[in-house]
């Protein structure tokens, strides 16, 4: 099952790679991993989509807490949250395309945010389901780049993430 | 006043209260070394191999409770220091592994003698620093110093490069180092525990299943008055021998692969299992489908919340120091026998009558000879000529099992060995820092002619400063472990297991100025043992036993084997 770890950890040299070796050490599995500075500047968040059993969870989430810089650990799925990413993807748009990509970015309420004679660049946020349906929706054959930063996920309501 | 960061280094250490540093020098320590020559407040043991350091430094807390300290230079002083550290990790021992590193401007540029220390230690320490500045050396040494040796200990290693212990700053040493992300939790919770107390009260057959987080965390004698109070029956793992006496009829041995008959059909068919600072590893259940089979609660008291249900799921999980979880239990218990409740104790003396029987089996017994040495006789006699109270370390295999399985531990921290790493060659070392730790006691590093190989250059170390350990060498010639897998699930092919070529040991210890004795007859030793603890008490004594080539040690469960599925000797197979 597919689980969202957010973790606030020091931001300090090397607490990255204390996570990124933790789960490679142990032989759990990370889909997107994504970490910056919180708006208190020695505190990083770091959102994980793992997947696993509840047992391998539980795990992941004791094992991460073991960690001397982490300072809370959550699994997002637990209540209800919010997760997006951010996709910009570079597409071939000559002639006719170039009106039909508009559209479609239109729908799915991306923004095209550079422009050449040849191509469009386009700016999409959503769950990762919603950028893999743009990337279907438009011909494969144009898409001449993507790049996705990972999920970001945060808890709906009033619950906080906090020290 | 400016101090320089290598008086730093040396201030701190004495304000921990250190006696005894294990090292090697090298170009990163230097300004260290150079201000180690000018104190005299704690002494430095100059060994042969820096893992020899790093092993001394972690027996030398395993004896004690104390953090053991060492420190090596950078690049190889640190890759060969990695065995060590990971042997101390796998095994929770608190200390602080000190090592050099290139200047500050140098790192990343592949500088002479520069590795990754922080990388490559990552893995296998509890926590790592690496000390840019010479105004974070005295907070980072305190907060090393605090991390090693509380909630679940554990090596900490604080890499320190080389212009940091030259610049200067004013010393101050905190007196306590408040972390957000690090407050582990000493007292478990109290619900819990009183439901633990219900389920032991009703239990029909009992089991108490202690490892190494009773030596850890000094829960000893707390953890004889629990059984005592309660009559239970109770196995110590490995890592836990010692905790409670092994001379009382309660304890029914070790369990696990090489464990009694009697403590692993125990640990099979009871029906309420407390487990406290053990961890269900595999070498102590065996496959954990099998151990599930039969039903039973499961009470699991822990320091470390990651090792409950790990392996195996528990019922009354208790996250806390086993010392004062075992002092709340012991204060409830009380409390209910005083208000007249009992355990139930007709269930108990059916159980025990089960256990009997099966204890009755003698699973240990082995084959008397008079023409060769068994390697059970040899530790059987070491545990009558020291009087059962001797500080014993071994390295790993056979003898380490023959050690473990024959010498009878009344007392926490007289075992030292490496159960969760298995490192060969720590035997030596171990018994270095023990007797640095303990001196004038009778200290035996009972070993076989592999292991003792593997660090087999601190016998210079030893003479250097007077360490009279007593070098029990099970010889048979062969990798005695590795031999027995091969004989039961390889089909007798002894791929490498052969020891050709060994040195004579009688004459390699006198080349190193010690005493050498070999012994080949079964009547010759308990005069060889009794000369190495009397005539030359204060010598140290490199026994070479000739022993059995072929002994195998038995009960064994088979990896991947159910903990009830055990081979009782060589007429199983």
């Amino acid at each position: 099952m597919r689980h969202i770890i957010s973790v606030l950890i020091e931001n300090e040299a090397g607490a990255l790679s204390r996570v990124v070796g933790l789960f490679s050490a142990r032989g759990y599995n990370i889909e997107t991993l994504t970490v910056a500075p919180t708006e208190d500047h020695s505190l990083s968040r770091m959102t994980i989509v793992t997947g696993g059993s509840d047992d391998v969870l539980e795990q992941i989430t004791k094992q991460l807490n073991r960690l001397i810089d982490v300072v809370k650990v959550v699994d997002l799925i637990e209540n209800p949250y919010i997760e997006r990413e951010l996709m910009l993807i570079k597409l071939r748009a000559v002639g006719k395309e170039r009106e039909e990509l508009k559209r479609m970015a239109d729908i799915f309420r991306g923004r095209i945010i550079d422009v050449t004679d040849k191509t469009y660049t386009i700016e999409l946020t959503g769950d990762g389901a919603k950028l893999d349906a743009f990337i279907d929706a438009v011909d494969r054959s144009s898409i001449l780049e993507t790049v996705r930063t990972g999920s970001s996920g945060i808890a709906r309501g009033e619950r906080v993430l906090k020290v | 006043m400016e101090l320089s960061g290598a008086e730093i280094v040396v201030r701190c250490l004495q304000a921990e209260g250190v006696k005894h540093i294990f090292g090697y020098p090298g170009g990163a320590v230097l300004y260290i070394y150079d201000e180690i020559y000018k104190q005299t407040s704690f002494e430095h043991i100059l060994v042969r191999h820096e893992q020899a350091a790093v092993h001394a430094a972690d027996a030398y807390s395993r004896s004690t409770q104390q953090v053991g300290v060492c420190i090596v230079t950078s690049g190889p002083g640190v890759t060969n220091a990695v065995t060590g550290i990971a042997t101390a990790y796998m095994d929770s021992v608190p200390m602080v592994v000190i090592s050099g590193q290139v200047p500050t401007h140098a790192i990343g540029e592949d500088a002479f003698q520069e590795c990754d220390t922080v990388g490559i230690t990552r893995p296998c320490v509890k926590h790592n620093f690496l000390v840019k500045d010479v105004k974070d050396l005295a907070a980072t040494m305190k907060k090393a110093f605090h991390i090693a040796s509380t909630g679940r200990p554990g090596p900490v290693l604080v890499d320190i490069p080389k212009d940091v212990t030259r610049n200067k700053c004013r010393f101050e040493y905190p007196e306590s180092v408040p972390m957000r992300s690090y407050n582990p939790v000493v007292k478990g919770h109290q619900g819990q525990i009183r439901k633990a107390l219900s389920l032991l009260l009703s239990a029909e057959r009992p089991m108490v299943y202690t490892g190494g987080g009773i030596i850890l965390g000094d829960a000893s004698a707390e953890l004889n008055r629990f059984v005592d109070l309660l009559g239970f029956p109770i196995t110590n793992t490995l890592m836990g021998l010692g905790g409670y006496r092994a001379s009382d009829r309660k304890f029914v041995g070790m369990p696990g692969m090489h464990g009694t008959y009697e403590a692993n059909m125990a640990m099979q068919h009871c029906d309420v299992l407390i487990a406290i600072g053990a961890r269900f590893d595999d070498r102590v259940i065996g496959n954990p489908k099998h151990f599930a089979q039969n039903p039973r609660k499961i009470v699991h008291v822990d320091i470390d919340p990651s090792s409950i249900s790990k392996r195996v799921k528990v019922d009354v999980p208790i996250v806390g120091d086993v010392r004062e979880t075992l002092v709340d239990l012991i204060g409830l218990i009380e409390q209910a026998f005083a208000a007249g409740q009992t355990v139930n104790q007709k269930a108990l003396a059916a159980w025990w009558k089960q256990i009997e029987d099966w204890r009755s089996r003698d699973c240990l017994a082995y084959e008397k000879t008079s023409d060769t040495i068994k390697p059970q006789f040899v530790v059987e006699k070491l545990w009558e000529v020291t009087g059962g109270d001797a500080f014993v370390t071994s390295d790993v295999g056979q003898h380490q099992m023959f050690a473990a399985q024959f010498y009878r531990f009344d007392k926490p921290r007289r075992w030292l060995n490496s159960g969760g790493l298995g490192t060969m060659g720590v035997g030596l070392p171990y018994a270095m820092g023990t007797l640095l730790a303990h001196p004038g006691s009778q200290v035996a590093c009972v070993t076989g002619e592999g292991s003792i190989q593997m660090c087999i250059q601190e016998l210079s170390t030893c003479k250097q400063y007077n360490l009279p350990v007593k070098i029990v060498n099970l010889n048979n010639r062969y990798l005695g472990m590795v031999r027995q897998w091969q004989e039961i699930e390889y089909g007798s092919r002894y791929s490498e297991s052969y020891m050709d070529a060994l040195p004579d040991f009688v004459a390699l210890a006198e080349a190193y100025g010690h005493v050498g004795i070999r012994v080949e007859r079964p009547e010759d030793v308990e005069p060889a043992l009794r000369d190495a603890f009397g005539k030359y008490k204060d010598r140290l004594v490199f026994l070479d036993f000739i022993t059995d080539r072929t002994e195998n040690v038995w009960p064994m469960v088979q990896g991947g084997k159910g903990l009830t599925e055990m081979l009782l000797g060589s007429e199983d197979l």
